[in-house]
C-alpha cells in the first residue's frame, strides 16, 4: 500500500521518479499526524511504535493531559494527550484515536512516552533547509515546543520539537 | 604471535582489591607469633606485586616490593611484630589501593600520602634495604651484532642431568629456535648395552650453532642445566670465518657493525618489555568506561554452581510442566479440567521455586558490607582517642547485591555516630562503672522477608530532653506536643538536626541522619531507634532482601486497583461508627485499641469517584509509616500477591505518594502506593483546607451567609 | 598435544599461564595450590608443571618434591613460577627437584620459548 494514499494532499517531498524507480534524496524523514485539523510532524527517526488507543491506568494528582501509563512490552510508558496539552480541538477516544510511541535517546538517558492525537497521516522528507521558523507569538503552543514550520503545497506543517515533549517534568509547572 | 593479556587485566584488578582487604583484615587481627597469617598477608602482597608487574602496573610494583620486603621480614621471623610496622603496613594497604586504581584508571593520585608512606617503609627497613641488591637486569652488552655468530658448543652433561626431566633433545630444539644449528654426538662414553641405565646419560655434543642471538641468550637456554655440565661456549665472529659462503652473504663491513652494536641493545630491550604496555591504553581507556566508580557497581557477582546448578534443575522441572499443559491444551475437554488445575499448580510451585533461587543469585553475604568496619572502628579509635571495639555478628546473613551496594555509606555514618557520640571517654566509662573499653557491634538477621541491620553501643544512649529542646529550637516540633520516646528519636533524622555542641569532623559535616534515613527509605526500608540513657543505643534498619520484588496486598478505590506494601501493613478492619471520632472540623479518627488513628480517604487524596465515601463500615487499611500509623479507607481488599516493581521515574518522574507501578496478571498496570509518601500528601492537603477555611472566615460577609470562594 | 599442568594461588596468574599456553596449542589443567596440584596430578599424566612457590596449604618446592615421589612424575619437567632468581632460590629448588624456573613477571611469548627446552 502506498502511504501517499492515507492523505492525499500531502505530497511528499524530495522524492524523484527515474525510469520508474522511486529515489529519496537527502534531508531528513518525518511523520505528519493530525491534532484536529491541524498538521503537526515529528522527526521519524524518534517514532518506536503506532498503538491504538487503550485505557491507561490514571497517575494520581496528575495534569490533566497526562492520561496515565500503560504497560508497553513490560515497560510503563506514560500517555500525554497532545489534544488537551495543546489545547487543541477536542480529547475524544475512539477506535480510530491513535497514540505516537516516541523515544528520545541522549548519552545518558532514555525516555519513551505515548502521544494521543486525531491521525497518523504520512512521512514527509524535508532537507533542513525547507524548516522555515515559526512566529514567536500568538498560538496555544508554547514556542520551545516547536521546532519549525514546513510548508507542504498550500498546508503548513508544524514540526514539534520532540526533546522538549519528552520532558514530562517541566511540563507539570508550564501546565 | 603475539598473546594479548589485557583481557586478565579485570580479574587482575579484582583480585587485587581481594587481596587488599585480605591483607587489611588479617592486619588488623595480626598477633604476635602468628605465622600463618603473616604468610597470607605476604602471598597476598607478593601476588599483587608479580601481577602488576605482567601488566607494566610500575608504581605499584614498586612500592609493593617495599611492602613485601617487610613482609618477608617479618616471616622469615627476622622480625618481631611491631604495632609500629602494623600501622606503616595498614597505611601502605592504603596506598596500595590508591596506586592500583590509579594504574587502572590512568589517573592522578595522592602521591604526597604515597611517598610519606614509602620513607616510612624505607626507614623501617633501613638496615635491610642497604644490604638488598637488584638483581633483575642484565646488561646486554654481549649484544654485540646483529650480523650472525658461530657458537660452538661442547656440552658435556652429567649422567643424572635428566632425572629432573631436562632433556638435552628439547634444549637443542630450543637451540634450534635460535639458528642454524648442527650436532655431532660424542659417543665416547657410551657403556656396553647390558650395563646402561636408560634415565642416565651417556652421550655428548658438540654443537654449532649459527644465529645472531648473544651470548646471553644462549647461555640462557642452558641456565638450568649449568649445574649439571660441563658447557664451553666460544663464539666466532662471522667476519672471521670468510670461507663459510652463507656468512659472507649477511657480513656486513665492521663500520655497519659498530654503527648496529649501538642499535641493537636499544632492540632487545623492547623486544623483552611486556608487550602488555603497548596495549595498555588502549585497554586503560575501555577500563575508565566500564568501572567508572570503583565500589563495582555494574560489576560482577560470583555465584557458587550449587546455584547454578539448583537453578538448572528448576528450569528442567519448568520445562516439563510446561510440555504437560501444552499436551494438555492440545486437544482439551471440559473433563481434564482436573489435571489442568494440577498441572496449573505445579506451575506456580516451580515459578515460585524459580523465582527464588535466583533472586538468591543476586544475593551475597552482608561481611562484604560490613568487612570496611573493622579498619574503620580502629580508625575511630585512633582518632577520637577512645577505646573501642567491634563486635560483628550475623555476617554470613544474606542480602542483594544493590541493596547492599547502598546500604554500606549510610552502616558507615552510623557507626561513626556510635564512635563519635555514643561511646564515651574511657574515664568517663569507667566512673559509670562501665568497662574502658567501649563497644560497638553491628548484627545482622532475617526477619519476614527483610533482613534486619543492627549498630548498637553501649555508650551514653540518647538524650531524650536535649534532642527534645534542640527540635524545639529549630522550630520542628511545638514545644507544647508530647511525643513518645521513638517519636523523639525519630526527631534525629529531621534535615538540619544535630545536637553535637560542635559538628565534629568524623560524623558531623555534610552527611546527616537525614540523607542516611532517605537512603534507607530509597531502598525500602526504614530506621527505628532504640536508646537508654547511660547504657546505650541501637540503631535498627529493616531493609527488603530484594529491591525488585514486593508482597503487595491489591485494593480497590472506584476503578482503580492499587498495591499496598505488605510490610507497612498492620491490620485491615471494617470501619465500626462508634468508634470514629472527629476533630478539628472533619478529621476522622478511629479508636485502634489505644490509638487514634487518622482516617485517609484515598478517593479523596487520589481525586478518584467512587460509591464508597461511607466511613461506617467502609474498608480500612491500617498502614505504618515512620513510627505514625493511618488508616487508608478503600473500596474493596483484593488478593495478596508478589509483584514486580517498576519503575516510574524511568520515562516519567517521582510521583508523591506512588512508589513505583506494577503489571498485573491481566497486564493492565496498577499503581504501588508510598505511604510515607501519602501521608505527606494527606498532610499538605489538610494544610490547604486550614488556609482556605481560614480565608472563607476572615471573608464572611457580616450578614453570616457564607460565600464559596 | 602436550598437557600442562598449572598450579597458582592468584586466579589472575593462572588464568593468564593457562590462556597463553592454550594459544600455543597446549592442554591445560588448572590448580589452586599444591594440594590441589598434587591431588589433580596423580589423576592425570601431564608433559609439565608449571608452578608457583609461595602458595597456601602446600607451596611450590613442597609440591615439587611430592611429585617427584610419584612414578610417573619422576622425569616429568616442573618449572618454578617465581619473582626471585636468587641462588638460593635455585637451590631449593633444585634439591627439590624441580627442572627450572620462570621469572615473573610473566612474559608470554618469553614463558612459551622457554618452555620449549623442556617440552614440545
Amino acid at each position: 500500500m502506498d502511504i501517499q494514499d492515507l492523505a492525499t494532499d500531502i505530497p511528499s517531498q524530495g522524492e524523484h521518479t527515474v525510469e520508474g524507480i522511486d529515489f529519496i534524496t537527502s534531508g531528513e524523514q518525518y511523520l505528519t499526524f493530525l491534532l484536529a485539523q491541524e498538521q503537526y510532524a515529528v522527526d521519524i527517526l524518534c517514532v518506536e511504535e503506532i498503538r491504538s488507543w487503550e485505557q491507561p491506568t490514571k497517575i494520581p494528582n496528575s495534569p490533566g493531559y497526562i492520561k496515565g501509563v500503560i504497560n508497553m512490552r513490560g515497560v510503563i510508558v506514560p500517555i500525554v494527550d497532545l489534544r488537551l496539552k495543546f489545547s487543541i480541538g477536542e480529547a475524544s477516544y475512539h477506535d480510530t484515536t491513535v497514540v505516537i510511541v516516541l523515544t528520545y535517546q541522549t548519552d545518558e538517558s532514555s525516555r519513551t512516552i505515548g502521544f494521543v492525537v486525531d491521525a497518523v497521516s504520512d512521512v514527509l522528507n524535508v532537507e533542513a533547509t525547507e524548516i522555515l521558523s515559526s512566529p514567536a507569538f500568538g498560538g496555544s503552543i508554547q514556542p520551545h515546543f516547536i521546532e519549525g514550520l514546513i510548508n507542504v503545497g498550500k498546508n503548513v506543517v508544524t514540526l514539534l520539537h520532540v526533546e522538549s515533549l519528552q520532558q514530562v517534568e517541566k511540563h507539570a509547572t508550564n501546565s | 604471535m603475539s598473546v594479548d593479556l589485557s583481557q586478565f587485566i579485570p580479574s587482575f584488578l579484582e583480585e587485587s582489591f581481594e587481596g587488599l582487604e585480605l591483607m587489611e583484615a588479617s592486619l588488623l587481627n595480626l598477633e604476635a607469633g602468628d605465622h600463618e597469617t603473616i604468610h597470607s598477608i605476604f602471598r597476598a602482597a607478593h601476588s599483587i606485586k608479580g601481577g602488576a608487574g605482567t601488566f607494566g602496573f610500575d608504581s605499584v610494583t614498586e612500592f609493593t616490593h617495599l611492602v613485601e620486603t617487610l613482609l618477608d621480614e617479618m616471616r622469615d621471623g627476622r622480625r618481631e611484630v611491631d604495632p609500629k610496622d602494623v600501622e606503616i603496613l595498614l597505611n601502605s594497604v592504603d596506598c596500595m589501593r590508591i596506586l592500583i586504581e590509579a594504574a587502572r584508571d590512568k589517573a592522578d593520585y595522592d602521591k604526597d600520602k604515597v611517598t610519606e608512606n614509602t620513607h616510612q617503609l624505607e626507614e623501617t627497613l633501613a638496615n635491610v634495604l642497604s644490604g638488598e641488591v637488584t638483581a633483575d637486569i642484565q646488561d646486554p652488552d654481549d649484544a654485540q651484532n646483529s650480523s650472525k655468530k658461530t657458537y660452538h658448543i661442547i656440552f658435556i652433561p652429567n649422567h643424572d642431568l635428566a632425572k629432573p626431566g631436562n632433556d638435552p633433545l628439547f634444549l637443542f630444539g630450543a637451540l634450534a629456535d635460535l639458528g642454524e644449528l648442527t650436532t655431532e654426538a660424542l659417543t665416547k662414553e657410551l657403556p656396553a648395552l647390558s650395563d646402561i641405565c636408560p634415565q642416565e646419560l651417556y652421550l655428548s655434543w658438540h654443537l654449532t650453532l649459527i644465529s645472531d642471538s648473544s651470548l646471553e641468550e644462549v647461555k640462557e637456554i642452558f641456565e638450568w642445566v649449568e649445574d649439571e655440565c660441563e658447557l664451553t661456549i666460544t663464539q666466532s665472529e662471522a667476519s672471521n670465518i670468510v670461507a663459510e659462503p652463507e656468512i659472507e652473504t649477511t657480513a656486513a663491513p665492521s663500520e655497519e657493525n659498530t654503527e648496529i652494536v649501538t642499535e641493537k641493545p636499544v632492540e632487545i630491550e623492547e623486544a623483552n618489555t611486556p608487550p602488555v604496555k603497548e596495549q595498555l591504553p588502549e585497554v586503560a581507556k575501555e577500563q575508565i568506561k566500564s568501572k567508572t566508580k570503583g565500589k563495582g557497581d555494574v560489576g560482577s557477582i560470583r555465584v557458587g554452581v550449587d546455584k547454578v546448578d539448583n537453578l538448572i534443575n528448576l528450569v528442567g522441572e519448568l520445562v516439563i510442566t510446561q510440555s504437560m499443559l501444552s499436551e494438555l491444551g492440545s486437544d482439551f475437554q471440559m473433563d481434564k479440567i482436573d489435571r489442568l488445575n494440577s498441572g496449573l499448580e505445579q506451575l506456580l510451585q516451580n515459578t515460585k521455586e524459580l523465582q527464588e533461587s535466583v533472586m538468591r543469585i543476586r544475593m551475597l553475604p552482608i561481611s562484604f558490607a560490613f568487612n570496611r568496619f573493622p579498619r574503620l572502628v580502629h580508625d575511630l579509635a585512633n582518632k577520637t582517642g577512645k577505646a573501642m571495639e567491634l563486635i560483628i555478628k550475623g555476617e554470613q546473613t544474606e542480602l542483594d547485591k544493590t541493596v547492599m551496594e547502598q546500604i554500606g555509606d549510610p552502616l558507615v555514618h552510623l557507626v561513626r555516630n556510635a564512635a563519635d557520640h555514643g561511646i564515651e571517654n574511657a574515664d568517663v566509662r569507667v566512673a559509670n562503672g562501665k568497662p574502658e573499653m567501649g563497644t560497638i557491634s553491628l548484627d545482622a538477621y532475617h526477619q519476614g522477608g527483610n533482613i534486619v541491620i543492627e549498630i548498637s553501643d553501649d555508650g551514653a544512649g540518647i538524650n531524650r530532653d536535649k534532642v527534645f529542646s534542640k527540635a524545639v529550637e529549630k522550630g520542628i516540633i511545638d514545644p507544647n506536643s508530647t511525643l513518645t520516646d521513638p517519636q523523639v528519636f525519630d526527631l534525629l533524622f529531621e534535615p538540619g538536626f544535630s545536637t553535637a555542641d560542635e559538628v565534629t569532623d568524623i560524623s558531623g559535616r555534610g552527611v546527616g541522619m537525614d540523607v542516611v534515613k532517605r537512603n534507607i527509605q530509597a531502598l525500602g526500608g526504614r530506621i527505628q531507634v532504640e536508646s537508654t540513657m547511660g547504657e546505650g543505643s541501637c540503631f535498627k534498619v529493616n531493609l527488603p532482601l530484594t529491591l525488585a520484588i514486593l508482597d503487595g496486598q491489591l485494593v480497590k478505590v472506584g476503578s482503580e486497583t492499587y498495591i499496598i506494601p505488605l510490610i507497612s501493613i498492620v491490620e485491615s478492619l471494617q470501619v465500626d461508627d462508634g468508634l470514629v471520632n472527629r476533630v478539628s472540623g472533619d478529621m476522622a479518627l478511629y479508636r485502634l485499641r489505644d490509638e487514634n488513628v487518622p482516617i485517609l480517604p484515598v478517593y479523596q487524596l487520589f481525586g478518584l469517584s467512587t460509591e464508597h465515601t461511607k466511613i461506617n463500615n467502609a474498608l480500612l487499611v491500617v498502614v505504618e509509616a515512620d513510627g505514625q500509623k493511618v488508616g487508608l479507607m478503600v473500596d474493596h481488599l483484593l488478593a495478596q500477591q508478589q509483584v514486580v516493581i517498576k519503575s516510574l521515574k524511568e520515562n516519567y518522574q517521582q510521583v508523591i505518594g506512588i512508589s513505583g507501578a506494577t503489571i498485573l496478571g491481566d497486564g493492565s498496570v496498577a499503581m504501588i502506593l508510598d505511604i510515607p509518601g501519602m501521608i505527606q500528601m494527606a498532610m499538605g492537603h489538610a494544610q490547604q483546607k486550614r488556609h482556605l477555611s481560614h480565608h472563607h472566615d476572615t471573608e464572611q460577609p457580616t450578614n453570616g451567609i457564607k460565600e464559596l470562594h | 598435544m602436550a598437557k600442562v599442568l598449572v598450579v597458582d594461588d592468584s586466579n589472575s596468574i593462572r588464568d593468564m599461564v593457562s590462556f597463553t599456553l592454550k594459544s600455543a596449542g597446549y592442554q591445560t589443567v588448572e590448580a589452586k595450590d599444591g594440594l590441589d596440584g598434587l591431588a589433580k596430578a596423580k589423576t592425570g599424566s601431564f608433559d609439565l608443571v608449571i608452578s608457583d612457590v609461595n602458595m597456601p596449604n602446600m607451596d611450590g618446592i613442597t609440591l615439587c618434591g611430592e611429585l617427584r615421589k610419584l612414578p610417573n612424575f619422576q622425569f616429568t619437567p616442573i618449572l618454578m613460577l617465581t619473582t626471585e632468581s636468587s641462588t638460593d632460590m635455585k637451590m631449593r629448588g633444585k634439591s627439590a627437584g624441580a627442572t627450572g624456573w620462570l621469572v615473573k613477571p610473566f612474559n608470554p611469548e618469553k614463558l612459551l620459548a622457554t618452555i620449549k627446552r623442556v617440552v614440545r
